[in-house]
C-alpha cells in the first residue's frame, strides 16, 4: 500500500520543539526540495539531530507543523534514517539488511539477492554472517546504511554518518551517499564538517542554538555567508 | 549407606515404579511450562510495550508473584476445583490435569515477568529504529520476542526448574495417588516419612540430575547466543 504521492517538498512551517523549559528548535521555517544533498550544519547542540527526527516523523513539533509533499500525516514508507549511533538488531549482518527489506515490502524471493547486493555495496560481503553487534563502529554504520538504502527511500536522513570514521572510511561512505543521490534519493544529512559541505552539499541549512540562521546554496554559504554567525563558522571560528 | 546403593540399583535396573513417577513429573511440569509460555510471552511483551494507568502496580504485583508460595497456589486451585467450588463440575481435582493447571499458574508469573523485563530493555533500544522502519505493533512484538529468544529460553528453564522441584501445589491438588498423581517430589516426601529411603533417594538423585541438566542447558544457551547473536 504505497501512496503514489511524493514526500517532497519536506516543509517546516514555524516549527518549534521544546522539552520542559528548554527550547530545542525555535520557529524554524524551511523547505527542502528534490535535488542535490541538503546538509544540516551547526555546532554541537544546535538542534541537528532534533531536526532530523522531526523530518523522519519520530518527533512531533511542539508548535508549528511539518509536512511531506503537502501532507501532514505521511507515514515513514518513503523515508529512511541513519542514526548517529546505529541500532543493530541482535541478528547477523545479513539478517539486519533482510529485515529492513522485509519491512519495506521486498518480496521474500528477492531478499537474499538484494541483501547480497546491498552488503556488497557497503563493502561488508565478507561479514554477512557475523552478528551485527560484533561489528566495529564503522562497520555498523555501513550496515545501517545498507539497511536504510534497502528501503529505497525517496528521502534518506543521515545524522553525522562519518563523525567517527577515519578519512578512508569517510570517503567510502560519502561515495555511497553520492551514489544514492545521483540515482535520485534526496539526501538530508547533519554534519559539522565544512569539508563535507564542499564535497557533497547542494544547499546548506545552518543552525545555531535551535535557530535557523541561513538556508543557501552551498557555494553561496561558503563564499558569501549572509550572517555573522555563518561567516564565523566558515572561517573556522568557534560559534557558540 | 546401603540406602544409597539400593537407590542406584533402582535407577540402574530401570525400576518401573520409579520411572513411571519420573515420566509423570516431567509430563506435568513440561505441560505447565508450555501453557505458561503460550500465555506469559504475549502477556509479558504487551506489558513491556503498553502504557496505561496502574501499569507500575501490575508490574510490581507480577514481579512479586514470581515468589508465590506453591502451597498457596495449590490451595487456590483446590478451592476452585473442589466439588463445591466454581469449577467443581469438571471433576478435575486429584487428576494430573489439576496439577498441570496449578503448576502453570505457579510458573506463569516467572515467564511473564522475565519476558516483560527482557522485552522492555530491548524495546528501549529498538524503539526508534522499528518506528522509523514502519513496523506495526504485531511486528514489534514478534521482533522483540525473537531477538530476546535466548534470554527467554533462560526464563523458560527457570520456570521448568521451579515446577519440577516444587511439592506444594501437586501435593494439594493431585492428592499423591499411587500410580496416578504421584510425582517425584510428593513421592520423596511420602516415602521418606514411611522410611522407604532407597526409592526416595533414587528420585532425589534423578531430580538433582535434572536440575543440574537445566542449569547446564541455560549456561550453554547463553554461551551459544553470545557467539551467534552478539
Ligand atoms: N529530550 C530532550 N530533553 C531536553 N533537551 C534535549 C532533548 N533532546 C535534545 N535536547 C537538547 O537540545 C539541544 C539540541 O540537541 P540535538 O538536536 O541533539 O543537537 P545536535 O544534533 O546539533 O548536537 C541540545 O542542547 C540538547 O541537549
Ligand atoms: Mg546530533
Amino acid at each position: 500500500m504505497r501512496a503514489a504521492a511524493s514526500d517532497l517538498p519536506l516543509a517546516f512551517d514555524d516549527v518549534s520543539l521544546t522539552a520542559g523549559a528548554t527550547t530545542i528548535l525555535d520557529r524554524v521555517n524551511l523547505t527542502i526540495g528534490p535535488g542535490a544533498p541538503t546538509l544540516i550544519l551547526g555546532p554541537n547542540g544546535s538542534g541537528k539531530t532534533s531536526l532530523l527526527r522531526l523530518c523522519m516523523g519520530l518527533a512531533e513539533p511542539s508548535t508549528g507543523a511539518v509536512s511531506w509533499g503537502g501532507r501532514a500525516d505521511a507515514g515513514p514508507e518513503r523515508r529512511a534514517i541513519l542514526f548517529q549511533k546505529p541500532v543493530m538488531l541482535r541478528r547477523s549482518a545479513a539478517a539486519n539488511v533482510a529485515y529492513g527489506l522485509a519491512q519495506a515490502g521486498c518480496p521474500r524471493g528477492l531478499r537474499t539477492r538484494r541483501t547480497e547486493e546491498l552488503l556488497d555495496r557497503v563493502g561488508l560481503s565478507a561479514l554477512a554472517s557475523r552478528p551485527a553487534r560484533r561489528l566495529s563502529g564503522g562497520e555498523q554504520q555501513r550496515l545501517a546504511l545498507a539497511r536504510a538504502l534497502g528501503r529505497q527511500p525517496e528521502i534518506l536522513l543521515l545524522d553525522e554518518p562519518t563523525a567517527s570514521l577515519d578519512p578512508a572510511a569517510t570517503r567510502f561512505v560519502e561515495e555511497i551517499i553520492l551514489d544514492a543521490a545521483r540515482s535520485g534519493t534526496k539526501i538530508v544529512m547533519a554534519s559539522h564538517d565544512l569539508g563535507q559541505v564542499r564535497r557533497l552539499a547542494g544547499d546548506v541549512v545552518f543552525l545555531v542554538r535551535g535557530r535557523l540562521f541561513e538556508h543557501a546554496a552551498a557555494s553561496d554559504f561558503l563564499d558569501r555567508p549572509a550572517t555573522p554567525q555563518a561567516a564565523a563558522f566558515v572561517r573556522g571560528d568557534l560559534v557558540l | 549407606m546401603s540406602e544409597t546403593v539400593s537407590a542406584w540399583q533402582l535407577i540402574a535396573s530401570g525400576d518401573a515404579t520409579l520411572f513411571a513417577i519420573v515420566r509423570l513429573s516431567l509430563a506435568v511440569s513440561l505441560s505447565a511450562v508450555a501453557i505458561a509460555l503460550v500465555v506469559g510471552l504475549p502477556l509479558g511483551a504487551m506489558l513491556a510495550l503498553m502504557r496505561f494507568p496502574g501499569r507500575s502496580a501490575v508490574v510490581v504485583v507480577l514481579n512479586g508473584f514470581m515468589g508465590l508460595p506453591p502451597v498457596v497456589v495449590g490451595l487456590t486451585v483446590y478451592l476452585l476445583l473442589s466439588r463445591s467450588g466454581p469449577l467443581g463440575e469438571l471433576g478435575l481435582l486429584f487428576t494430573p490435569t489439576a496439577m498441570v493447571i496449578a503448576q502453570a499458574l505457579l510458573v506463569l508469573p516467572i515467564i511473564a515477568a522475565l519476558t516483560r523485563q527482557t522485552v522492555e530493555d530491548l524495546w528501549l533500544e529498538y524503539r526508534e529504529e522499528l518506528t522509523a522502519m514502519g513496523v506495526g505493533p504485531a511486528g514489534q512484538v514478534a521482533t522483540l520476542l525473537w531477538d530476546s529468544r535466548f534470554s527467554l529460553v533462560t526464563a523458560l528453564l527457570a520456570g521448568f526448574g521451579r515446577a519440577a522441584a516444587e511439592v506444594g501445589t501437586v501435593m494439594i491438588v493431585g492428592g499423591n495417588i499411587d500410580g496416578f498423581t504421584r510425582t517425584m517430589t510428593t513421592t520423596i516426601a511420602l516415602e521418606t516419612s514411611k522410611g522407604n529411603l532407597p526409592l526416595a533417594m533414587g528420585l532425589g538423585l534423578i531430580l538433582i540430575f535434572l536440575i543440574l541438566l537445566i542449569n547446564a542447558a541455560a549456561w550453554g544457551v547463553r554461551l551459544w547466543s553470545e557467539q551467534r547473536a552478539g
